[in-house]
């Protein structure tokens, strides 16, 4: 783990975590949220460093996807959902009747678990949520287009068949496409909910490969059931269980020195 | 072998066999109506029989039966209706004296009295004749017929533009000036619009006179021909269709006959109320109408469908309207026959005439049955099967899709529109392909909202504005019913109406087979989801 730290110089530049935090692109406080009558998440506070990579972890069910859903509010798709406290994007509300939600989903793209291109061609997958947003010139898409692919680590393989469907790709290529798709409309923040959970290894290690390279840009939330994922590729690391976040830091410092006797018992492999 | 094996292998025979039986019936089906349908086109010899009691036909053998006692007899259809009165005679085959192919019998197909056999005598133009002989007439036939053809285009264009497009500009020239005078217009007016009618009125006066002339030069030459027993007879040449002498046709000739006359029966206005002739309005009346009805069906049906599936909450109300959607397609057609004329004929129809047509009233223009009605009747008969496959076609769009496009900052509209009907757009085509092949076999329903046994006219011509949707039209269905039941001579006709039944079966199938390409075509670029 401490080779990691080594091998990161950006990281080392950062090790102290509260300036990193000082001011955060995205923070959570005291956030809670209910579906119906039972609590899925409990006076949550996170902080998010910008263009740094984030894990959530946690046991399944401990309301990790729900979390990364309330950043974009994709949350208010679902019937009965209930929440207090406040998540603040660059330091103001994104609950503010104000904001214009299509906006900020917009500024905080989103890659699911499950890979979800639509039933449309390679090229128009990526070039979707351009045009949703106002850009027609066919010259303007296609630079965009090819942008997002090579960004996606994506172009070489598929700039032969940009028109063909994307539902004929592989599952690998497929999550890639869908995080082409989301950088395509130049965000500032992705969430990642468990991109790798349903990919071979290779093609695991080929998106946290990307992740390195995105974070020079982006910041990102990645959800993970994985630890040695989380190890790898992430900076900092949330620890959650059973709605509550019971710890937050470095990840080096996260896993090697746990300071909470759950998540020892997490990482050790006791539970989970 | 076990006893639950073998119900289990029983089962599997049930249902292969079931399955058999299905497809064997389809075959048999179309291969019966192919038959029966394309082999009248095919011209048989025509054979002479001499009786023994010194009777002596010509025709073509149409079929042979056993006698009630002993031996078999054959009908012979011998044609000649002008002359013998039937077209069709039975001969007790013991009876027959001599059966010969005679060379020099033709066959000659016209545009009144049915098919006339005999041999050919003379051409004759007045008293001077032009060729004697059946070698001569033979030979001299082709070139007067061409000219005969030509002068025959000649009177049709001027019937049907030229007359036409006089009457049309009358018939409108009368209707302003009603217009004018209903409303009490000023005298000005009026006279300008008199003395355009007095010079459409001379125009018409002058085209008739020229008609006349073409009329009586057009039928000034005569074919004379001779039956077998012996009687004469003289035909307007002009009349005669075709002059084919079976028994001396290479196989080449034939062929070309039998498609000249498959393509005659296809593109070529039906002669003699229907029972000889071609289909041609008949296919265009069923395919125009089954179009009108696409373009109306497909929006509204798809347009309830996305209510119903992506906007409603679901409960009670929309499971009661899912209910009487679904019911609606089962409701007899005859009914929605009867809705459309009350609701669209005589409602919506006797509004319009009132509202934009005051002037020729009483005369409806939209206010009796038409090809817009009937569409629209058809439209509402098969709106639920639109709307059933849509909804199919919407449940299939995975919801990871549209999560997946409004977590891009897409709205609901826009997902909708541009996510997932394009994805459910096999799911539509596929209600629609369900809608036309229904669409295209309705008959009750249209008899009484505006599908006529003959219509003057196509609902599309060179007159403004081209598309008449108020007009009359014919349908291959009700053509099958027409001919096959409401023709006085019902032996004749029977191998018209097998053929006419070919073309709506392959109307539908011809319809169909676009709408199913198109949708494949659609399933390769998305390859979605297999609704
Ligand atoms: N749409 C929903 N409606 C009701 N309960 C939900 C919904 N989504 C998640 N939950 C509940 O919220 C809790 C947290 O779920 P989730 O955030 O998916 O956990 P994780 O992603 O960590 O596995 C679980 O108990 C789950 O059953
Ligand atoms: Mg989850």
């Amino acid at each position: 783990m401490n080779s990691k730290l080594e091998r990161d110089p950006q990281l080392h530049n950062h090790r102290d975590l509260e300036t990193v935090l000082e001011k955060p692109i995205l923070a959570a406080e005291s956030l809670s949220l209910w579906y119906g009558a039972s609590q899925a998440l409990k006076e949550i506070s996170l902080s998010i460093p910008e263009r740094r990579i984030t894990a959530l972890i946690g046991p399944s069910g401990c309301g990790k996807s729900t979390l990364l859903r309330c950043f974009n509010r994709l949350n208010d798709l679902v019937d009965g959902v209930r929440i207090e406290g406040d998540i603040r994007f660059h330091g103001s509300s994104i609950f503010d009747p104000e904001v214009d939600v299509n906006g900020l989903r917009r500024q905080i793209g989103m890659v699911f678990q499950k890979s979800n291109p639509f039933p449309k061609s390679i090229f128009e997958n990526v070039a979707y949520g351009c045009r949703i947003h106002g850009m027609n010139r066919k010259r303007e898409l296609e630079e965009v287009v090819e942008r997002s692919l090579v960004r996606a680590g994506l172009w070489d393989e598929v700039k032969d068949r940009l028109h063909e469907s994307a539902l004929g790709m592989s599952g690998g290529q497929q999550q890639r496409l869908c995080i082409a798709r989301a950088i395509a409309v130049e965000p500032e923040v992705i969430l990642l909910d468990e991109p790798c959970s349903a990919l071979d290894p290779i093609a695991t290690a080929k998106i946290e490969e990307l992740m390195q390279e995105l974070k020079e840009r982006y910041t990102l939330l990645i959800v993970t059931h994985n630890m040695q994922q989380a190890a790898r590729a992430s900076d900092y690391t949330a620890f959650m269980y059973l709605g509550e976040r019971v710890e937050f830091g470095e990840t080096g410092q996260l896993f090697v020195n746990p300071s909470e006797k759950q998540t020892e018992d997490y990482i050790s492999g006791r539970f989970g | 072998m076990t006893r639950r094996k073998l119900i289990g292998d029983s089962l599997t025979f049930l249902t292969a066999g079931a399955l058999a039986l299905d497809i064997i019936f389809v075959i048999a089906v179309i291969v019966l109506i192919a038959a029966k349908g394309l082999g009248h086109f095919w011209q048989k010899d025509l054979i002479e029989l001499k009786l023994n009691d010194g009777r002596v036909y010509l025709g073509e053998i149409w079929n042979r039966e056993s006698n009630p006692d002993a031996g078999t007899r054959v009908r012979l259809k011998v044609g000649n209706r002008d002359v013998s009165g039937t077209d069709f005679i039975w001969v007790d085959e013991r009876q027959v004296e001599v059966q010969t192919i005679p060379v020099n019998a033709v066959l000659v197909e016209r545009s009144e009295w049915g098919n006339f056999y005999g041999y050919p005598v003379a051409i004759r133009h007045g008293d001077r004749i032009l060729a004697e002989g059946s070698a001569a007439v033979m030979r001299r036939f082709g070139s007067v017929h061409a000219e005969k053809s030509r002068q025959l285009q000649r009177i049709h264009e001027i019937e049907k533009d030229e007359i036409g497009d006089v009457n049309f500009q009358i018939e409108k020239l009368r209707l302003t000036l009603r217009r004018v005078e209903l409303g009490g217009g000023d005298s000005a007016a009026r006279a300008e619009l008199e003395s355009q009618l007095d010079a459409q009125q001379y125009r018409y006066d002058r085209l008739v006179t020229k008609l006349e002339s073409l009329n009586a030069e057009f039928e000034s030459e005569r074919l004379v021909l001779e039956t077998a027993d012996g009687i004469e007879r003289a035909i307007v040449l002009g009349h005669v269709i075709r002059l084919v002498q079976p028994n001396v046709l290479s196989a080449v000739d034939a062929i070309g006959l039998y498609a000249s006359r498959i393509g005659e029966f296809l593109t070529a206005e039906s002669r003699e109320s229907n029972t000889e002739g071609g289909v041609f309005p008949a296919i265009f009346g069923t395919v125009m109408m089954v179009f009108i009805m696409s373009i109306v069906v497909v929006p509204f049906g798809v347009l309830a469908a996305i209510y119903l599936r992506e906007y409603a909450k679901e409960g009670l109300a929309v499971r009661v309207v899912r209910i009487a959607v679904n019911n609606l397609a089962g409701v007899p057609s005859i009914v929605f026959g009867v809705f459309g004329l009350g609701f669209f004929v005589y409602l919506m129809g006797g509004s319009i005439d009132r509202l934009f047509y005051p002037e020729s009233l009483p005369n409806p223009t939209f206010g009796t049955g038409g090809i817009l009605w009937a569409s629209l009747t058809l439209a509402l008969l098969t709106v639920p099967v639109v709307i059933v496959a849509t909804e199919e076609g919407l449940a299939a769009v995975p919801q990871a899709a549209r999560q997946g496009s409004r977590a891009l900052g897409a709205t609901r509209f826009e997902t909708l529109w541009r996510v997932v009907v394009p994805a459910a757009m096999p799911g539509i085509l596929t209600g629609l392909i369900l809608a036309m092949a229904r669409a295209a076999g309705e008959v009750a329903p249209l008899m009484i909202v505006g599908m006529v046994k003959l219509a003057p006219t196509l609902p599309v011509d060179g007159n403004f504005p081209f598309v008449h949707l108020e007009r009359k039209f014919m349908h291959l269905g009700f053509h099958i019913f027409d001919v096959g039941f409401q023709s006085p001579n019902v032996e004749a006709v029977k191998p018209m109406v097998f053929a006419t039944a070919l073309v709506l079966i392959l109307v539908v199938l011809a319809t169909n087979l676009i709408a199913i390409l198109l949708r494949n075509r659609l399933r390769r670029k998305y390859a979605a989801s297999a609704v």
